[in-house]
């Protein structure tokens, strides 16, 4: 018979005491790692919480953020969550930021709820927390805002998709986000009131977490159940390009009116090439660039930004549509990011 | 029938010195300080008390679920249903005391019971039917994460009672906040250890892991000990879902989404074996604060978080290839 348990009390002992070390240390350890006062190196240090890693839309505004930190002396680092929606990890990243002794953080909160008793325990310590592209619940958990305004993209798209029905009667399916998270909620919203619709319009609705696959998924489905949708409203480019697919393998792509918000480049490349009719541009690298220097001004005289700020959005079409104001993939592609 | 333990009296200082240096703890602990004094070099922001505590809560929420899932896998078993069964129980606290349907206590009480039950159901799946472990907690990770998504309706649960944060509060130690949640946490690291090391039940868990068939034939009740090795790990998970909500106010139905993987990624650089029968909660206790220890000193150097994922995942590969080679040793 095999050897039973190798834990002898004696060894027991000794890896209880290396598990208490921790707690040992932090009574003999010398200080709280809880000052923020000013970094040793005399840049300003910024934090930087994005929702993920990987998503083209933080990648720019980490970018964007990177840029603004060295035409502004200021010394950025950045963190984010495993996955959109995964909160502890941004919990996490604000802590350690924190103890690294940063100004001010920025961060795009991955649940607008769950994270501001977080936010406030930063905020008590003096450093300045400002959201960007997606705003917290209540709002006023952070200093500032730097963000689209959601709604109003929405409601561009919105207005376009009217206008460019040009009176038929619409089946409209919305390829949306997430339950519950915001952004998703307003577009979502802003698009309906834009086209004079309501939810009793919409013939399908389906979450697809922004991802292609899960929207080619969704717009198939969509299809099964009504047949005869010719309107698609989508949470982001990738979530439209997976419709298209999906319209597509029907031959359904050129009578169905795909509409969209983000203004990436491949969308934006998308909408010129006539897979997406229209899309709602916004600037994440602006956002970051905002927060970073609202972070160093801080620094300098200590005036906090406050507020919300809207840093803008363009509905980008090469179809323009009359009463509908618009700018052509041309200068979608100039401004566009990832 | 009583296990034997090894008398006392036979460990003499040098055997003990032997028996350190062969430990399956000594890798992970010799890694762990070996990255505590490369970050404590590189920033000066690391060897604070603060920060030590800091570290300490930041893994107590996977620590607790990975002390369940290291018993299942001394058990030859795994469990990819923890960070769901976790998020349900953390919901039904939450809701239950939030909307005063019960009092903040019995809230908690029933989350990690009905956590318990899940663990129990797990169990008698894996042993009753008998079906493989990775299959009944796959299944019930996407039940757990389904029932939690349905009953929370997709909201976040806040503005919850004193109670249930409570075990966020900190005290003072020396100059240092302390997380009331962190004493739990290794409360139940040692507990679980001295049960594990100085208990027949501990004894027998690691027959079990070794040979189910000897352990059987040795008079060990496998199938009882099975079911409640799974049903103390899902009361584990029970007490994460209150560190959960401690730790950040509300109640996330969006929580716990990798976690499973992050328990056993911890299990593993703890040096227990996936094949059973060996291995420790402490191990366990080292291999979270690694992963830990490293998230937070690559952001104080500030090094993008997809670094510290890259190096968690080479180290579980290495404490894998340490694990099998010195198996081969053994043979």
């Amino acid at each position: 018979m095999s050897r039973i348990s190798r834990l002898p009390s004696s060894l027991l002992r000794v890896t209880a005491c290396t598990g208490v070390a921790a707690l040992a240390l932090t009574a003999c350890g010398s200080g709280s790692g809880s000052d923020t006062a000013s970094s040793g190196s005399g840049s300003v240090k910024v934090g930087l919480i994005t929702k993920t890693d990987t998503n083209p839309f933080f990648v720019k505004m980490k970018e964007g953020a990177e840029k603004a930190a060295k035409e502004n002396g200021a010394q950025l680092s950045t963190a984010a969550g495993k996955f959109d929606g995964d909160n502890a990890g941004q919990v996490t990243a604000i802590e350690n930021m924190v103890a690294a002794g940063v100004k001010g953080i920025l961060i795009t909160p991955s649940d607008s709820k769950a994270i501001v008793p977080a936010i406030e325990k930063a905020r008590a310590k003096g450093v300045l927390v400002i959201a960007l592209d997606t705003p917290t619940e209540p709002e006023s958990a952070v200093d500032a805002l730097f963000a689209t305004d959601n709604l109003k993209a929405g409601e561009l798209i919105g207005e376009y998709a009217k206008a460019a029905m040009k009176g038929k009667s619409a089946k409209i399916a919305a390829l949306d986000l997430a339950p519950g998270v915001s952004v998703g909620v307003q577009r979502h919203n802003g698009f309906l009131k834009g086209f004079g619709a309501t939810d009793k319009d919409v013939v399908c609705a389906q979450d697809t977490g922004g991802d292609q696959a899960k929207g080619q998924t969704a717009m198939e489905n969509c299809l099964q159940k009504e047949p005869g949708i010719n309107v698609v409203y989508t949470i982001n480019e990738p979530a439209a390009l997976g419709a298209y697919t999906a319209l597509k393998a029907k031959g359904r792509e050129k009578d169905v009116l795909i509409v969209s918000v983000d203004g990436g480049c491949t969308g934006t490349k998308a909408v010129k090439d006539g897979k997406i009719a229209a899309t709602s541009q916004q600037y994440p690298l602006k956002m970051a660039a905002e927060g970073v220097k609202a972070v160093v001004t801080f620094a300098k005289d200590g005036k906090k930004a406050s507020g919300y700020t809207d840093t803008g959005v363009t509905l980008i079409t090469d179809k323009a549509q009359d009463g509908v104001t618009s700018k052509d993939t041309a200068y979608g592609l100039e401004n566009c990011w990832g | 029938m009583t296990a034997t333990t090894t008398p006392y009296a036979e460990l003499k200082a040098p055997t003990t010195a032997r028996r350190l240096l062969t430990a399956p703890t000594t890798g992970p602990l010799v890694a762990l300080l070996l990255a505590c004094a490369f970050f404590s070099l590189s920033t000066d922001q690391f060897l604070t008390g603060g920060n030590f505590s800091l570290i300490v809560q930041q893994v107590m929420v996977v620590g607790t679920l990975a002390i369940g899932q290291t018993l299942i896998i001394l058990t030859a078993g795994i469990d990819l249903s923890c960070g769901a069964v976790m998020a349900f129980g953390s919901i039904v606290i939450a809701k239950m005391a939030a909307e005063g349907s019960l009092p903040p206590l019995a809230a908690i009480a029933l989350g990690i019971v009905v956590c318990g039950g899940f663990g129990l159901v797990n169990g008698l799946l894996v042993q009753k039917i008998p079906l493989p472990p990775f299959i009944v907690t796959l299944g019930m990770l996407n039940v757990a994460f389904a029932l939690t998504h349905i009953y929370s309706e997709e909201q976040t649960v806040s503005s919850l009672p004193g109670p249930l944060t409570a075990l966020g509060q900190t005290f003072p130690l020396g100059n240092t906040d302390i997380t009331y949640g962190s004493l739990v946490t290794i409360a139940l690291f040692l507990l679980l250890a001295y049960a594990l090391s100085s208990t027949g039940w501990g004894q027998h868990v690691y027959a079990l892991g070794n040979s189910p068939e000897a352990a059987r034939l040795n008079g060990i009740r496998t199938s009882r000990l099975t079911i409640g090795v799974y049903t103390v790990a899902g009361l584990l998970y029970g007490i994460a879902a209150l560190l959960l909500i401690s730790r950040t106010g509300v109640g996330d139905p969006q929580a716990g989404q990798t976690d499973n993987l992050d328990s056993i990624t911890a299990v593993v650089l703890g040096g227990t074996s996936l094949f059973g029968g060996r291995g420790s909660v402490l191990g366990t206790f080292i291999g979270v604060l690694i992963v830990g220890v490293f998230r937070n000193g690559l952001q104080l150097m500030g090094v993008a978080s997809i670094y510290q994922t890259l190096i968690t995942g080479v180290l579980v590969i290495l404490a894998v290839t340490v694990d099998q080679l010195s198996r081969k040793k053994a043979r």
